[in-house]
């Protein structure tokens, strides 16, 4: 029973993939580049089992910190030999800035999915994976700089709970950012949707993963998700400041994000 | 997005949402594990699951979901001739089930060599086989049909022993042969025609010149499988069994 678990973990990538076309790695590097993070950021993510966020969270700061610093490097033309040699040394090269990423999930098989594909990768520094529930966080107040939670949100039961979970968990200044399923407004386009959500994901749930019926049950929960607005509300209500929503694809995705102040 | 399966719970819905959906698929289970899908589902899932049969053999939950989708011309025709024919009019009211609560194996270990109860356990045994991993039927929209595949799925390892066939795919290619001529499926015409693709070139061989012909042959000559109810022959020798149904001894 473990293994099947286990290897239906493995296909939600490939399901993600194939129901919306690949176009789910789109719309999280979109969310990673509306979050520019800096090095030094320390980010939860929440309901990030197998690890998408986290990688390219990872990705981005090294780049970050690369430009960083090559710009150092560039305006320190005056070095003496000495200095360049220990500005090379392992302790203070940081190639991440001192960044981390926690990835926090309710369930231990996606966590184990998240692991492997991070050791398969090669990340290993600035990570950890952590088994919590997003209503009830293992962490102390105040601790993150950033928390997303991307594609999860909609399964929590007591929505205003995880938010207020976020709040708290948040340092002053921290940003709130959660990618989501969200409402087409478009009479034409939410027609098509409607058709391909109900027609064709159960199908390929079937056929990709055996199971159908979770995949119908994916397609409903997202239909009864709070729309933009609402949910906009929702993020306010925890007591976030400057809440905006960004659609994406016409609302089929949208990204809120909000600030503790 | 994903679904996770500790919050998804397998839910028959009562009926349409608040939502608008734009088909209307079947409003309630016609029996358990029944999922209602409308034909442009039942083509989707028709063609996914043939490619990905072929593409990942062991995916038997596929070629299970192809029979069904593809099925609705076969069945009937199936049903039709149990109804037609005494032994087969009784299983169907009946509704007799193979699984393992339902034999006595210690019973039909205890039957003598050669007899049908014997061979059949030696069967499952060899090829370390359950009759309990057959799919219950999910997509066929009649359920009474639903039985009949059902029947057909569970007496499948039957076949094996009557033909003498193992699981191997040499083994199941043939029996897909036989099941072909003898159920018209849709599904069993594609896997036999299909199936022989990842076999050797010897094995090849072997299957057009000798297996096929004569399960083609027998096939053709034997009354309707289904119409047997094997759960009270188990006493009776294979050999004579096979004579009785019009099954070819094996090459």
């Amino acid at each position: 029973v473990y293994q099947v678990f286990e290897s239906v973990a493995k296909k939600y990538d490939v399901m993600n993939d194939s129901m919306t076309l690949g176009i789910h790695r789109v719309w999280k590097d979109i969310l990673m580049h509306k979050m520019n993070p800096s090095p030094g950021t320390l980010l939860l993510d929440v309901a990030g089992g197998t690890g998408d966020i986290a990688f390219r969270f990872i990705n981005y700061v090294r780049s970050a910190r690369e430009r960083q610093l090559q710009r150092k490097l560039r305006h320190s033309q005056n070095l003496s030999w000495q200095e360049i040699a220990e500005s090379y040394q392992e302790e203070n090269f940081k190639p991440l800035g001192d960044s981390q990423v926690v990835v926090c999930d309710i369930n231990k098989e996606m966590l184990k999915v998240g692991k492997q594909k991070a050791q398969h990768l090669g990340y290993s520094e600035g990570l950890s994976w952590v088994l919590g529930n997003a209503e009830e966080l293992p962490f102390d107040d105040d601790k993150f700089d950033v928390y997303t939670i991307a594609f999860g949100i909609r399964n929590v039961t007591r929505i205003d709970l995880a938010l207020q979970e976020a709040y708290r968990v948040l340092k002053p200044g921290g940003r709130f950012l959660c990618l989501e399923f969200s409402h087409v407004s478009n009479p034409l386009l939410s027609r098509l949707y409607d058709v391909y959500s109900f027609q064709v994901i159960p199908v390929l749930g079937e056929v990709i993963a055996g199971d159908w019926k979770s995949y119908q049950y994916l397609v409903e929960s997202i239909r009864r998700f709070p729309p933009q607005e609402e949910l906009k509300a929702m993020i306010e209500d925890a007591g976030f400041f400057k809440v905006d929503y960004q659609n994406l694809n016409l609302g089929i995705v949208a990204i809120h994000s909000g600030f503790k102040l | 997005g994903r679904a996770r399966l500790s919050q998804a719970e397998p839910r028959a819905r009562p009926g349409h949402g608040e939502e608008e959906e734009v088909e209307e698929e079947g409003c309630y289970q016609l029996y358990p594990g029944h999922i209602p899908t409308s034909p442009l589902q039942k083509a989707l899932l028709a063609a996914g699951s043939a490619a990905m049969a072929l593409y990942d053999p062991y995916r038997h939950d596929m070629v299970a979901v192809l029979g069904e989708t593809t099925g609705c011309l076969a069945l009937p025709n199936l049903r039709d001739k149990m109804k037609h024919h005494p032994e087969g009019y009784r299983i169907l009211q009946e509704r007799p089930r193979i699984r393992l609560s339902t034999l006595d194996m210690g019973k039909l270990r205890g039957l003598p060599d050669g007899s049908l109860g014997r061979e059949y356990v030696r069967f499952l045994e060899d090829n370390k086989v359950s009759p309990d991993t057959r799919m219950p039927p999910k997509f066929v929209d009649d359920e009474e049909l639903a039985y009949v595949i059902q029947r057909y799925r569970e007496v499948h390892d039957l076949m094996h022993t009557l033909l003498g066939m193992p699981t191997n795919m040499l083994g199941e290619v043939v029996v897909k042969w036989f099941e072909a001529v003898q159920t018209g499926l849709p599904m069993c015409v594609l896997g036999a025609a299909f199936g022989p693709v990842r076999l050797s070139a010897r094995k090849l061989q072997v299957l057009a010149t000798e297996l096929v012909p004569w399960a083609i042959r027998s096939g053709l000559n034997a009354s309707c499988i289904l119409n047997v109810y094997y759960e009270q022959r188990w006493e009776q020798p294979v050999e004579s069994l096979r004579e009785e149904i019009g099954i070819f001894p094996p090459p």
